[in-house]
């Protein structure tokens, strides 16, 4: 990563972005964590996001900010790859890798992360998707977390940046987001039964919101 | 500096004052009895702090600094009503367009083009909006979204746009009405006084009205959409609200004494109105604040909801009195 450049990106870039033409409405920022190591789960529906998720975590805590993303879609062109890697500072992963290779499993990059008390951003859908539609969670989250007990996890609901920039489109235009930050996960519990109490966690943000289908 | 008269000064002084002295009663009552919103009343207090703060201070640099904020405004309002009222998806493109329109309409309202300021939204944009929308092909849905994204326009941008306008406006010094005490300045530059006339009529109408409300209130006005608005709170408030126009009135606007009343009367009546519409909207759309901009208020446009109908008729009726 490209310390200097990644904070001047976010201080110069995504705040003025995220604070003025967008804007975001925080409800509970206090349980966000206040150090590494610690996941946070967010819903996927724009580029957007991961920005938003960063720039409410702030310029103190964004050494330690690493988010996962699919290798097979940010590392396939030069410029990308250099954007995603030096300046966003992602964490690879491929996901059509799902088995062990030459003795590596695919999730390790994520707990070296842990490992030296990263905060790691985590998009469970696995894809953008439908704006504004929550898809079904995959299940990796549950693995690091059996992996990382000490990582506590948190949830995190966001609304609107799919209306502002939605999967396939380029114009920019502005909708406040919304991002409800809910009490972190119980990762004792077994792969189901945390899965579900994920999918719980995030239905109760979600509906802190009135119902709204996009369309 | 030069454009704000001395009484001006003084105004927006003896209201960084008002301020001060609400923040030291606040801190000795926190001091001494505690009470469970006390939080709120500090975030409330803080806010304004801020917002007369840059409102001032946009003033002082010049009149047209109060033109960009007042459209930074309008951009926060549009936004957070676009962001809680439903859009369609084929819309974005509509929707673009209508955040282009505040920097065209606050253009016109800084440069004194008075027509295109009038006919700007409600004649050009009523025709471009929906034949943009038509072009895109999406016929479900139409009518609900021409009419949510016109009346959005209308209230957050045209009827606040009012409020940059007057800054500019010119007024004829030779009409008899025109008060004689207010210095030369002032009748040059009338805009920053009879906008700091508005605001400030608009806001005080406000406690005015919870503080009779809360002593005399009885019947409501309207149950369903705003339970703690009643009868005697609007009566109550329109009386005082004309009381204190007809003292501040003479001194920071070139408005005579019988002027400034009426005045005080329509900025107070239509406050209100503008108030419960905002109050209606979100019973609607099943929120109780537009947004979280400002801590202790909410968003920008609960805010401004006293404002949206008291702008444009108070601007007309200056417009109409001494242009």
């Amino acid at each position: 990563m490209n310390h200097i450049l990644r904070t001047a990106f976010f201080a110069l870039i995504v705040r003025p972005l995220m604070m003025v033409v967008l804007g975001t409405n925080v409800r509970r920022g206090e349980l966000l964590p206040a150090s590494g190591p610690a996941i946070i789960v967010a819903n996927h529906n724009s580029h957007l996001d991961v920005f938003a998720l960063m720039n409410v975590l702030g310029l103190k805590r964004l050494p330690q900010v690493r988010p996962v993303a699919a290798a097979d879609y940010f590392m396939t062109r030069r410029l990308r790859c250099w954007f995603a890697t030096r300046i966003v500072g992602i964490i690879p992963i491929d996901r059509s890798k799902v088995r062990r290779e030459n003795g590596k499993h695919p999730l390790d990059p994520i707990s070296e992360v842990l490992n030296s008390n990263g905060i790691v951003l985590l998009f469970p859908e696995g894809t953008r998707g439908e704006p504004e539609k929550m898809d079904d969670f995959q299940t990796g989250v549950a693995h690091i977390a059996r992996r990382h007990p000490e990582a506590p996890i948190i949830p995190v609901f966001m609304h609107g940046l799919g209306k502002a920039l939605p999967k396939g489109e380029a114009l920019l235009v502005p909708f406040f987001c919304d991002m409800f930050i809910g009490e972190p996960l119980d990762n004792k519990l077994k792969k189901r039964e945390l899965m579900h109490q994920l999918n719980a966690a995030m239905d109760d943000l979600a509906s802190e919101l009135p119902r709204e289908e996009w369309t | 500096m030069n454009h704000l008269a001395l009484e001006i000064r003084l105004t927006l002084a003896s209201l960084f004052a008002t301020l001060a002295i609400l923040n030291l009663v606040l801190f000795i009552k926190i001091r001494y009895y505690a009470g469970p919103d006390d939080i709120l009343v500090r975030h409330r207090i803080r806010t304004w702090w801020t917002l007369a703060g840059i409102f001032s201070l946009a003033l002082c640099i010049s009149p047209r600094g109060g033109v960009i904020f007042f459209g930074f405004i309008s951009f926060l309002a549009l936004k957070e009503f676009l962001s809680m009222a439903p859009t369609r998806r084929a819309d974005r493109r509509v929707l673009f367009y209508a955040y282009l329109s505040v920097v065209a309409q606050y253009y016109f309202a800084g440069a004194a083009q008075y027509q295109m300021f009038l006919v700007f939204i409600p004649v050009i944009m009523f025709v471009w909006l929906p034949t943009r929308m038509w072009m895109i092909g999406e016929g479900s849905g139409f009518v609900k979204a021409v009419g949510t994204l016109l009346w959005a326009l209308m209230i957050t941008v045209y009827s606040l746009s009012h409020t940059a306008y007057l800054l500019v406006i010119p007024i004829d010094d030779n009409l008899p009405t025109a008060a004689l005490n207010t210095t030369v300045i002032a009748t040059h530059h009338p805009g920053p006084g009879l906008l700091i006339f508005l605001i400030l009529l608009a806001e005080a109408n406000d406690i005015f009205q919870y503080a009779w409300g809360k002593n005399f209130g009885k019947t409501k006005v309207s149950p369903n959409i705003a339970p703690s608005k009643t009868y005697a709170g609007l009566l109550g408030g329109v009386l005082s609200t004309a009381c204190l126009a007809a003292v501040i009135g003479p001194l920071i606007t070139p408005m005579d004494i019988t002027h400034s009343v009426i005045a005080g009367v329509i900025i107070a009546f239509s406050g209100f109105a503008g108030e419960l519409c905002i109050w209606a909207m979100k019973c609607d759309l099943k929120i109780k604040d537009f947004g979280a901009t400002l801590p202790g208020h909410g968003g920008v446009l609960d805010r401004v909801g006293n404002l949206i109908f008291s702008a444009p008729l108070f601007f007309h009726f200056i417009h109409y009195c001494y242009s």
